[in-house]
């Protein structure tokens, strides 16, 4: 996935409205440099994200908004500068008071999130799709099936068996 | 309906009308046109595009829950009509289209056994059915012929007479086989590769099963046995007529209580009337008795082939649990066709039970990493935050398990019905679904999580997750139809021919008496088979 191929609808939410998400994004999936991958915040899966979404969006801007009304009257409106405790402690109100948009998010997020190509990197995933290349699965060991068989017959038998 | 409110003026007339392009009218329709009558089969949904199927993209698991979400009303095509389930634990899976429900299903392909089709006489449940084993026995053959199955031959859960062979070789163990199989031999307890409608060698035409992990959602590779690409084929070779984007409202009676044929709705939604000597229903155990509850008349007030009452009643589901561990080692994750093992180990009735008849186990694999991740977060597994990483790498590869498939017995107040309000997009009313979960049925998914607990332990899981019953679960729809010699306790007789309109069939699920603890389709088709073969054994005296 490259954010250069995307297309996006004219300003699908305002710039606020964008920070609040990126805000939420972030404290969900943070970026980690131990794994070497970027946080659900990242420019290119936040374009997926309302790619993937755009139906959705009427039903996600009124809690970006209201998560926007909290922080302001919380005194809280520095937002990314301030400690990170204070931060969750925004996104938490956002989840608790908006359950179903947060785990709307969640999956839209997750859907985004987990086919991008630095994260399928991390995982020691391909980039690609499963057609037509497909997977290799080892054949096993069959000989696991030799207690089975000498076991003998389970079935039940009836009149006719 | 009677003719007289129809609009006869673009009337067509041909022997043979079979409603449903699934898994049960391609096999009738396969098995019917050797007799060179003129057969139309109205579907509709659509021909599918394997191209376009969701593996062949990166978002394959994202578009596995939208266009082919196994749910119809999540779906929402246009070729789908929505469901009122909203009044059931266990929600509707379909699919509408050529191919019906083998588009999206697992492939897992069990016949039933012997002991489920006298349910009645060994434990005084439910009912017998009016044929036995033996009598399918020969139609299962033909349909794995057709459909190309994979497995082992030997499974000590079935009888060695008569034979079930295998005519390719069983889909891999991988890791994962191989984990679950060492918890089930810890256990002492029976396990045997799955029969499989997916093709581990090239079969007729379709190539061999590459692992591409999403079999739910359609096989690009062609490897699953949908009847797409099995059945339709051969039956338009040998000049069966399949018309998509026609959806049946309702079909058409006389004064003589015969089927005079169907009034359709096209692409166009334009309004249609087709004549046909016989009627075949082949829409599944859900969408047969909606269209017999709207082919309503002055004969048949009460739906069409109703008078024992029992059109929509009797619904049986197969109540699903899933069981899954996670293991330190990596398994085959996102890698492999769910079908793999099955254990038959309680599927039979026992004495110790608090429930009667039984389940299976199939073992379901991996997960791919979307399907992880979500199932970790909603089960708080995976947290928001700086510990998401560590805790989805602790997922990631390393769940595998099983979901145990129960047998639902039959209870006449678990119905289908035309829902009042809720009606499709050519304003047919759309089925409603009331449907309870038995104690005998909540016992059974008690004791199969217990046991699949026991066995993913064994097998060195250091965690163990389930969901129970499982609410997305409603693929297989028996019983609405059902099938029996006494005009008062069955709708279609035992060859499933309409106890009152004696040229209208019933070659779908509906026509189940029990549902047994395996999947249903081998079954489905192995009886559209012999149906279609008692028709064709009678055809001088057919209506008699």
């Amino acid at each position: 996935m490259n954010s250069e191929n995307i297309i996006s609808s004219d300003a699908p939410l305002s710039a606020v409205q964008q920070r609040m998400l990126r805000r939420v994004l972030q404290a969900m999936i943070p970026p980690s440099e131990v794994h070497q991958v970027p946080g659900a915040d990242d420019p290119t899966i936040v374009a997926a994200i309302l790619m993937a979404g755009a139906q959705q969006l009427p039903l996600l801007t009124p809690a970006l908004d209201a998560l926007h009304t909290y922080i302001e009257t919380s005194n809280d409106s520095a937002g990314q500068d301030r400690p990170a405790e204070s931060q969750d402690l925004a996104v938490e109100w956002f989840r608790e008071q908006h359950p179903e948009i947060a785990g709307l998010l969640m999956a839209l997020t997750i859907q985004c999130y987990y086919r991008d190509d630095r994260v399928m990197a991390s995982l020691d995933m391909e980039p690609r799709p499963p057609f037509p290349q497909g997977y290799e699965v080892s054949d096993g060991d069959w000989s696991l099936l030799d207690p089975v068989r000498a076991r003998g017959p389970i079935y039940r038998p009836t009149n006719n068996s | 309906m009677v003719e007289s409110r129809v609009d006869k003026q673009a009337d067509e007339q041909v022997d043979v009308l079979i409603i449903g392009a699934g898994a049960s009218g391609a096999a009738a329709a396969w098995n019917l046109a050797e007799t060179k009558m003129r057969i139309v089969c109205l579907e509709q949904g659509e021909w599918m595009n394997p191209s376009d199927y969701p593996s062949t993209t990166r978002d394959f698991e994202a578009r596995s829950f939208g266009e082919f979400s196994i749910s119809p009303n999540n779906r929402g095509r246009i070729t789908d009509y929505p469901i009122n389930d909203d009044h059931s634990p266990i929600k509707i899976a379909n699919f509408n289209g050529v191919g019906g429900g083998t588009i999206l299903y697992a492939g897992h392909y069990p016949r039933f056994h012997p002991s489920d089709f006298r349910v009645r006489s060994l434990d005084g449940v439910a009912d017998d059915w009016p044929i036995d084993y033996e009598t399918l026995a020969p139609f299962y053959d033909q349909d794995d012929q057709i459909t190309g199955v994979s497995g082992l031959v030997g499974d000590p859960a079935y009888p060695a007479h008569p034979p079930k062979n295998s005519l390719m070789p069983p889909l891999p163990l991988g890791r994962a086989g191989e984990t679950v199989a060492r918890g089930f031999n810890a256990r002492g307890w029976h396990w045997w590769p799955s029969d499989s409608a997916i093709a581990t060698q090239p079969y007729e035409g379709r190539d061999r099963c590459i692992n591409l992990g999403a079999c739910l959602s359609g096989c690009a590779q062609g490897a699953k046995a949908s009847t797409d690409i099995t059945y339709w084929p051969a039956a338009i070779r040998a000049g069966v007529e399949l018309r998509t984007r026609c959806r049946v409202s309702a079909v058409t009676v006389d004064d003589n209580d015969r089927a005079t044929g169907a009034i359709y709705f096209d692409a166009d939604g334009v309004r249609k009337h087709i004549r046909a000597e016989v009627v075949v229903l082949a829409m599944n155990g859900v969408g047969t008795p909606r269209i017999l509850l709207n082919s309503t008349s002055q004969r048949f007030p009460n739906g069409l082939a109703n008078s024992s009452g029992l059109v929509g009643r009797n619904l049986m589901f197969h109540p699903y649990a899933t069981i899954s561990g996670v293991f330190e080692e990596a398994q085959d994750g996102y890698r492999g066709p769910i079908d793999c093992l099955w254990s038959q180990e309680f599927y039979e009735t026992r004495d110790e039970h608090n429930f009667l008849r039984g389940y299976t186990f199939e073992m379901t694999r991996g997960r791919g990493a979307v399907i992880t991740a979500l199932g970790g977060m909603a089960s708080g597994r995976i947290p928001w935050g700086a510990a998401h990483h560590d805790a989805y790498r602790a997922l990631h590869n390393r769940i595998t398990g099983m979901v145990a498939i129960c047998e639902d017995l039959p209870e006449a107040h678990n119905t289908v019905t035309l829902d009042p309000h809720l009606k499709d997009s050519d304003g047919v009313p759309s089925p409603r679904i009331d449907y309870t979960l038995s104690e005998n049925s909540r016992n059974m998914l008690d004791h199969a999580v217990a046991r699949a607990t026991d066995v993913l332990r064994a097998a060195g899981a250091v965690d163990v997750m389930s969901e129970s019953p499982l609410a997305v679960g409603g693929w297989h729809l028996m019983g609405t139809a059902r099938m029996g010699t006494d005009p008062e306790t069955s709708v279609v007789n035992e060859w499933g021919r309409s106890h009152d309109v004696k040229n209208l069939f019933i070659v779908d699920g509906s026509v189940f008496v029990t549902s047994a603890g395996v999947n249903p389709t081998r079954t489905i088709s192995a009886l559209a088979l012999y149906i279609t073969d008692s028709m064709k054994q009678r055809l001088a005296n057919l209506f008699d």
